[in-house]
Parts: C-alpha cells; sequence; structure tokens
C-alpha cells in the first residue's frame, strides 16, 4: 500500500510542479469579475449566479485537468522511459495504475478545495448582509457531487490511456463526459424504444457513466435541499463505476507488452 | 498460479462485481431521482437563442428537439398528467431550428392542440404553431389540412375550417379531396358525415401506422355515434306509436322496427336501458365516443385501436 501512496504522492507532486493548479488564478479572476459585475448590472440575480457560475466553473476547470493530465499518466512515463525504472523496482503494474489514479484524483480535490473557498467568498461577498445561510451548506454537497465526477472521470482517462494514444484518449473520456451529462436522455431513448434497440440502449445507458445524476448545481443555485439517499447512492455509485473502469485498466495495463 | 494470473483473476472479479453494482445502484438513483429528470429542464427557452448557440448544427439540434418534444409528450401522456408546461417552447425550438422539420408542426399540433389526457389542451398554441408551419412551408398541403381539420374537430370553428381546406386547394399536389372537404365543412358543418370523410382522408393520405390507427379509431367511435342516434330515433318512433318504452331490442325487431339486434363494432350488442337510453357493452373500447356511455364514465388514457 504504501508504494500506492507514494505514487500517488509523486503524481500529486508532478501535477503541482506542471502548474496545474495555476488554473486557480483564472478561476479567481472569473468569480471575482462575476460578483462584482452582476451586482452592478443585474437584479437579485447576485447569489444565484455566483452559485451557477461557481459551481460550473469547478466542474468545467476540473474536467479540463481530468482529461488532460489523465490521458498523459501512462503515455507520458512511457515516452519518458520513467515507467520502466518504476516498473523495474518492486513495484506491481496494478500498484503503478491505482497509484496514479489516486494522486490524479488528490490533484483535483486539492483544486476543488480552494476553488470551493473562491466560491464561498464570493457569496459572502454577494449575500446582503455578508453571512452565510444555512441553505448555502448544500453548495458543500454539489461540490463534493462534482469531486465524484472527477473520481469518475480519472478512472476514465486513466482506463483509455492504458490502450490508447494521449490523443485518442481525450477524445473517448470526452465524449463518454458528454454522453454520461445526457445519460437520462439515452435512458429515456431506451424506454421509449422497442425490440433489440431498446436492449442496445438500455445496454449503452448503463454502460456510460451517469453525470445527470450528480449534477445538482441549479437545485442548490435554488436552496433546494439533497436527499440523503441520493448522496448515499452517489457515492456508492462513484466508487463503484470507478472501482470497475480502474479494474479495466488494470487488466490491459497488466497484459500490455512495454518493449 | 503466478502473480500477474493473480492480478488478473482478482481484477476481474472485482470488475465485475463493481460494474453489476454499479447498474444496481444507478437503478436505486433512477428511483430517488424519478421526479428530477433531465426532460424536466429546458436549458435555454428562447428558440432564437438556441439557433445561435447551435454554431450552425442546427438540423441535428432540431432533430434532438424534436425527440426531446415526442419523448416529453409520450412520458407525460403515459403517465396521464395535464401539465405539459414545456411541449410548446420545446416545439418552438424545434421548428426555429428547423422551419422545414414539417413532422414537428404536423404531429406537435396534435400533442398541443386536444384537451388532457389526450394532448396538452393549448388549442391556440396548436394554432400558432399550424399557422407557422404554413409560413414556413406554404406548398405543403398537409399542413392547411391539419389546420382546418383542428378548426373543425377541436375547436368546432367550421367557417374557419373551411377557411384553411380552401387554402389548401391553391397548394401545389394539393390533395383533390381538400376541395371536397372546403366544401363540405362550408355546408355540412358538425355533421358525422363531414367527420368520417375527414378521417377517411387522414387514414388514406398518411403512411404512419399510428396515424392510421388513431384515424380507425375515430371511425369507430363516429359509428358508434351514428348507430347509437340512429337507434335513440327508434326508440322514440316506438314510444311514439305504442306511449311506452320499448322494454327491449326483441320488442322492436317484433314490431318490425328493427331487423336484428343492433351490435357495435366489435359485434357485441347494444344495451337499450329502462329508460330507452342506449349503452355500449365495452365503453372502454371506444375511446372518443360521445353517445352510449354510462352515467358519470370517465374515460381512461385512449387506447388506440
Amino acid at each position: 500500500m504504501s508504494r500506492v501512496l507514494c505514487i500517488a504522492a509523486n503524481t500529486f507532486r508532478e501535477a503541482v510542479r506542471d502548474r496545474v493548479l495555476y488554473n486557480l488564478i483564472a478561476f479567481a479572476l472569473l468569480l471575482s469579475a462575476a460578483a462584482v459585475l452582476v451586482g452592478q448590472i443585474s437584479i437579485d440575480i447576485e447569489r444565484l449566479v455566483v452559485v451557477n457560475l461557481g459551481l460550473t466553473a469547478v466542474s468545467l476547470f476540473g474536467v479540463v485537468i481530468a482529461i488532460f493530465i489523465g490521458i498523459g499518466l501512462v503515455s507520458k512515463e512511457m515516452e519518458k522511459r520513467t515507467l520502466y525504472t518504476v516498473l523495474s523496482r518492486p513495484v506491481r503494474r496494478w500498484e503503478f495504475v491505482v497509484g496514479k489514479f489516486l494522486g490524479l484524483a488528490r490533484t483535483l480535490f486539492v483544486n476543488t478545495f480552494f476553488m470551493a473557498i473562491g466560491v464561498f467568498a464570493a457569496l459572502l461577498y454577494v449575500s446582503v448582509p455578508h453571512r452565510f445561510q444555512s441553505s448555502d451548506a448544500w453548495i458543500l454537497v454539489a461540490l463534493y457531487f462534482i469531486v465524484l465526477q472527477f473520481v469518475i472521470l480519472c478512472s476514465l482517462a486513466l482506463l483509455f490511456s492504458s490502450f490508447s494514444s494521449p490523443l485518442m484518449s481525450a477524445v473517448f473520456t470526452f465524449a463518454l463526459f458528454v454522453t454520461g451529462s445526457f445519460a437520462e436522455d439515452l435512458r429515456g431513448f431506451a424506454w421509449m424504444s422497442h425490440g433489440l434497440t431498446r436492449w442496445l440502449a438500455t445496454g449503452a445507458a448503463y454502460l456510460v457513466p451517469n453525470f445527470s445524476a450528480l449534477n445538482v448545481i441549479g437545485q442548490v443555485a435554488h436552496e433546494q435541499p439533497i436527499g440523503t439517499h441520493l448522496i448515499a447512492y452517489n457515492t456508492a455509485y462513484a466508487l463503484a463505476y470507478s472501482a470497475t473502469a480502474i479494474c479495466g485498466a488494470v487488466l490491459i495495463f497488466e497484459r500490455r507488452n512495454l518493449k | 498460479m503466478n502473480g500477474s494470473r493473480k492480478v488478473t483473476v482478482a481484477t476481474s472479479v472485482l470488475l465485475l462485481l463493481s460494474l453489476a453494482s454499479s447498474v444496481l445502484l444507478l437503478r436505486r438513483l433512477d428511483q430517488v431521482r424519478s421526479h428530477a429528470t433531465l426532460e424536466e429542464v429546458l436549458y435555454f427557452n428562447s428558440p432564437k437563442w438556441v439557433k445561435r448557440l447551435s454554431l450552425g448544427y442546427d438540423g441535428l439540434l432540431a432533430d434532438i428537439y424534436w425527440t426531446r418534444a415526442v419523448q416529453y409528450f409520450g412520458g407525460r401522456h403515459a403517465t396521464g398528467t395535464a401539465d405539459y408546461n414545456l411541449l410548446a417552447p420545446l416545439l418552438e425550438i424545434t421548428t426555429a431550428l428547423d422551419p422545414k422539420l414539417v413532422v414537428a408542426y404536423d404531429f406537435g399540433a396534435n400533442f398541443l392542440g386536444p384537451k388532457p389526457p389526450l394532448g396538452a389542451g393549448q388549442p391556440d398554441k396548436a394554432i400558432a404553431l399550424l399557422e407557422g408551419g404554413i409560413r414556413n412551408n406554404p406548398d405543403n398541403w398537409k399542413l392547411y389540412y391539419n389546420l382546418g381539420f383542428f378548426y373543425y374537430m377541436e375547436r368546432k370553428d367550421y367557417a374557419h375550417a373551411a377557411e384553411a381546406f380552401e387554402r389548401g386547394t391553391r397548394a401545389p399536389n394539393a390533395h383533390p379531396f381538400l376541395r371536397v372537404l372546403a366544401a363540405q365543412a362550408a355546408q355540412h358543418a358538425g355533421e358525422i358525415q363531414t367527420a368520417r370523410m375527414m378521417w377517411q382522408t387522414t387514414y388514406a393520405t398518411t403512411h404512419d401506422d399510428l396515424i392510421r390507427k388513431n384515424a380507425i379509431t375515430h371511425l369507430r367511435a363516429l359509428k358508434v355515434d351514428e348507430d347509437i342516434t340512429e337507434l335513440e330515433k327508434l326508440v322514440a318512433r316506438y314510444q311514439q306509436q305504442t306511449g311506452v318504452l320499448p322494454p327491449s331490442f326483441n320488442v322492436l325487431i317484433g314490431a318490425g322496427i328493427l331487423r336484428g339486434v343492433p351490435v357495435d363494432p366489435d359485434r357485441k350488442p347494444y344495451k337499450l336501458l329502462a329508460d330507452g337510453r342506449i349503452e355500449l357493452q365495452s365503453p372502454d373500447d371506444f375511446p372518443f365516443v360521445e353517445k352510449g356511455l354510462p352515467p358519470g364514465y370517465t374515460p381512461g388514457p385512449p387506447k388506440i385501436q
């Protein structure tokens, strides 16, 4: 386990060294501008804009990081030949894959943590009087769901990067992200169709990740509560789905010819 | 078993378990979120904005929006709800993205117009949709036909129906029957014969199986309405002759007024009640009928025959 954690720590360190966290500056500028500007040009939607824009930005920045770092996790190590150095030591291939996954997940968690501080700071700025409401706590749940989205995306990026080129991995992961965002529509199509089409559509609907259940931005922006059942099932689902993708990545990477 | 093989077996088992868990959890999530599906959300409700944001891919986007409109209507219709708030905006967006998508005007008006549970109960929006369709596709005679049909059947506005049919006759390649319908709607407004002619035209001019079945269901209902109107007249005639109501159809047959026990289109005999009313044996088999229904009868969602 210590070897997995060691690889995870190195992956995180490498991401920080690659200046991944610089996106936080762009995020901070965006949110400050929105918080100040909207208050001047619109009426009574300051909180709504900060929550909507803030959470959407957290999600989009994270998705871009998850995809573009995730796809290079294996291929970059192979390109730089550092993978052979790592695997020549007493490190199993599955430990390498799981470590890389945990490292990227940690990077995204830290990134989201700082962005969350930014969202709450902007929220405090636009609230009148300058204090939080109890309903603002639901924003934490929305942020938690966004982190769960990242966990799934990381695992998918890793799965694709274990057998494909970085460009194709990015395309595949992004395509699954888009499809997964419309997963409920896909299940709607399955429900409305018949025969073989229904089977195929249902199979596809269960195979693609369900990001729509993890998107509660609209709900929390309107201060609606999130059910505990949804939190529990989403957590379990994200873990189960990521485990599936990671297992797939391990199986492929175990059999991959690295020569 | 060597180390690599162990990893493969363990990972494969874990993969299957986690995949099965994710499917089961997704089913649970669907139950938890049964009232929060994406179909309830219209991200942009301005057709102009959606068109701008489509970046030129408006044809594909129109198809997607049309599919969503169908899904939305189908889902609401299946649950028997009367709330169709998003239907009109979805159809507006669809037709703004692709003004030539005739099917959206054609079916869309049929979704919007009829009263719940058959439709959204928004006849004005249905007419506006069809008029928009005609503006964008002035050469499509079917849109004029649908507009006339809608005025006639749903609004009972026979003057506008006749006018719409008449406008349709001027479209290139218009079905010759439109001219007959225009005259019928003007001269024999409200008659069963005219309604039957319209449904027969609908049946004859569509390739869609569902519309054909719908036309047959309406034609069956018209036959029942016509039969019962006729039977009620015979019962009244008997009462006029004898001073009493006939206790059964056999009495009418004995009096030479009827040739045999009258039956509905499913060959089931009509019921003659003590108060002289005629009723259907199975009203559920005849959606859209206006006569022969038991007092206080509430029809369920229509079963298309």
